[in-house]
């Protein structure tokens, strides 16, 4: 924590009147063997020189989100009686994950062409180019990839779940899946009035296989050979091992 | 028991997959079936990448042969003739199998060809069988009428003829041979071991006595598998070793299980319910593809064109 609040201070140049202030509680998520899911606890302070100014209250958004991969999404429709792939559309860049975390419905914390601008909502967060000429409704294959990542818990719009108290202490904490991919997942903090940001900070968390977990995925990368010919082996010998067992039990 | 599986990059249960493990590996040892073609599906069903789930189930199939084998090297029932032919042409099905695999991939239609597959060797071989198994059973009731032995047909006037004691048979290299090729493609393509086509082939279009066939499979099965695993983990890098661990531990204990329920039944009896089992896989691979699925849209990896 102090790190941040170090780096904070290193970036606070004159600017704005209201800055946030982070704390998280772990820049690091380590995929263990046993590794069931993180619940990632984000808090921090809204650092201001001046009164609280008056108007329309202060909201926080918090956003995260893992490294982005293109996709290809596929519609089945019923043909010859039954259902196949047919039309496809193919996505430039969506998110392996993406929550996002506020302190009031979304729509009044974030206007929309501010979300344009800084692309918090989770629809922004995808990026597709353009869908074939042969399918007309492009929008429903990208609304399709929003449908299916929210339903595994990669996508997570958490309306509400950010404790804002006396606009100043906020805090949430952001369930991360066990499917996560591995990467840098982008940590993005944004203070809202009247739907429009005025301030923003950005991290890094760092989701990262460890021990057992990060040799083999490293072996099958690096050594595919190797790492084929001893899951072989692993294989052979649990099948002869099993024999020798069974066949010493009958004898006694 | 959670645990993370580093390849698939999911987290399941541990003793789920010990025991699913443990059944499949009981059927495998029975039958002399890799088991493929049930765990495969069951495995997409739990969650894991297709992907992944084909080429581990491919090594954990090694795992529960090799065990099998071992029971039937003892007992003299395996023709390592017959074998070393079938794998033959095996290791040549399962090279264009992959090649085969790869283009449909590209296509986005992977999905359909190897449920289509499923369906219809599962529906016909298993219609076969049952009806088969049934009439020897209600033969074998009447007394003095031996079911007869198999007729010399076209295989007999083929050339390049070759004697099988194990199996005692003396027949062309031919019909093992092709019969390997396919198997070996229908094994690259859908993810299995490739005995539930090849243990029928081998009784009804070779021949082979039942007792050789299961051993015979066996061995066969253990080479094309591996070979199957080492092409996946060098091109597709998606053998996962913590899930195939889990699911051989179950799966080559269940196998020596398997084997010896399997020397106690009759081999009529071990066919219909080997008959019944496959029909039911293709029953429940068919009601998927006819009922429209919730889910209308998938997500698969770019590069699709």
């Amino acid at each position: 924590m102090l790190r941040f609040m170090v780096l904070f201070l290193a970036l606070a140049l004159p600017a704005k009147a209201e800055e946030v202030v982070l704390g998280m509680s772990q820049t690091e998520v380590a995929i263990t063997a046993n590794f069931d899911g993180s619940e990632i606890f984000i808090f921090g302070a809204v650092k201001r020189e001046e009164a609280i100014p008056a108007g329309d209250p202060l909201q926080v958004i918090v956003a995260i989100q893992g490294p982005s991969e293109p996709l290809t999404v596929r519609r089945k429709e019923k043909r010859f009686g039954i259902w196949i792939n047919t039309d496809s559309v193919e996505v430039d860049a969506a998110p392996s994950f993406y929550a996002v975390a506020t302190s009031a419905p979304f729509d009044e914390v974030l206007s929309s062409t501010e979300d344009l601008r800084y692309k918090i909502s989770i629809p922004s967060a995808i990026r597709s180019v353009g869908a074939p000429m042969t399918v007309a409704d492009s929008q429903s294959f990208t609304e399709a990839v929003i449908r299916v990542r929210k339903a595994n818990k990669l996508f997570q719009l958490l309306e509400g779940d950010v404790e804002f108290s006396e606009e100043t202490l906020f805090k949430t904490s952001i369930a991360m899946p066990a499917n996560l991919t591995e990467g840098e997942y982008r940590t993005r903090i944004y203070l809202t009035r009247s739907g429009k940001v005025v301030s923003e900070y950005e991290t890094l968390i760092d989701v990262r296989k460890v021990g057992l977990e990060r040799w083999l995925y490293t072996l099958s990368r690096q050594q595919p050979l190797i790492y084929g010919l001893l899951s072989l082996a692993i294989a052979i010998f649990s099948g002869w091992a099993a024999s020798a067992i069974f066949t010493g039990l009958r004898r006694n | 028991m959670q645990i993370y599986l580093p390849i698939a990059e999911v987290s399941v249960n541990a003793f789920l997959l010990l025991g699913l493990g443990g059944i499949v590996g009981i059927l495998s040892g029975m039958f002399g079936v890799g088991g493929g073609f049930l765990m495969t599906p069951l495995l997409f069903f739990i969650g894991i990448p297709p992907a992944v789930a084909v080429a581990t189930e491919a090594n954990q199939i090694v795992a529960s042969s090799f065990s099998g084998v071992l029971a039937h090297v003892k007992r003299k029932t395996v023709d390592f003739r017959m074998g070393t032919v079938l794998l033959i042409g095996g290791l040549v099905g399962a090279a264009l199998g992959v090649l085969v695999f790869n283009y449909l991939k590209a296509q986005g239609q992977v999905d359909l060809l190897v449920k289509l597959c499923y369906v219809l060797f599962l529906g016909i071989i298993g219609a076969l069988m049952f009806v088969e198994s049934l009439n020897a059973i209600r033969k074998s009731k009447k007394p003095g009428k031996a079911p007869k032995r198999k007729q010399r047909g076209w295989i007999h006037a083929l050339p390049f003829k070759m004697r099988f004691r194990t199996s005692g048979l003396y027949i062309s290299v031919i019909p093992p041979l092709i019969v390997g090729v396919a198997v070996g493609v229908l094994a690259a393509i859908m993810g299995v071991g490739g005995g539930f086509i090849m243990v029928p082939a081998m009784i009804y279009l070779l021949g082979m006595p039942t007792k050789v066939v299961v051993g015979t499979s066996l061995f066969q099965i253990i080479f094309v598998t591996a070979f199957t695993t080492l092409l996946h983990a060098t091109t597709n890098f998606t053998v996962d070793m913590v899930l195939a661990v889990l699911l051989l531990v179950g799966g080559v204990f269940g196998a020596q299980v398997g084997t010896r329920i399997g020397t106690k039944l009759k081999a009529e009896q071990l066919r219909i319910l080997l008959a019944i089992m496959v029909l039911a896989v293709c029953g429940k691979l068919a009601f998927d593809l006819l009922v429209m699925p919730s889910e209308l849209y998938s997500l698969g990896a770019a590069g699709g064109h």
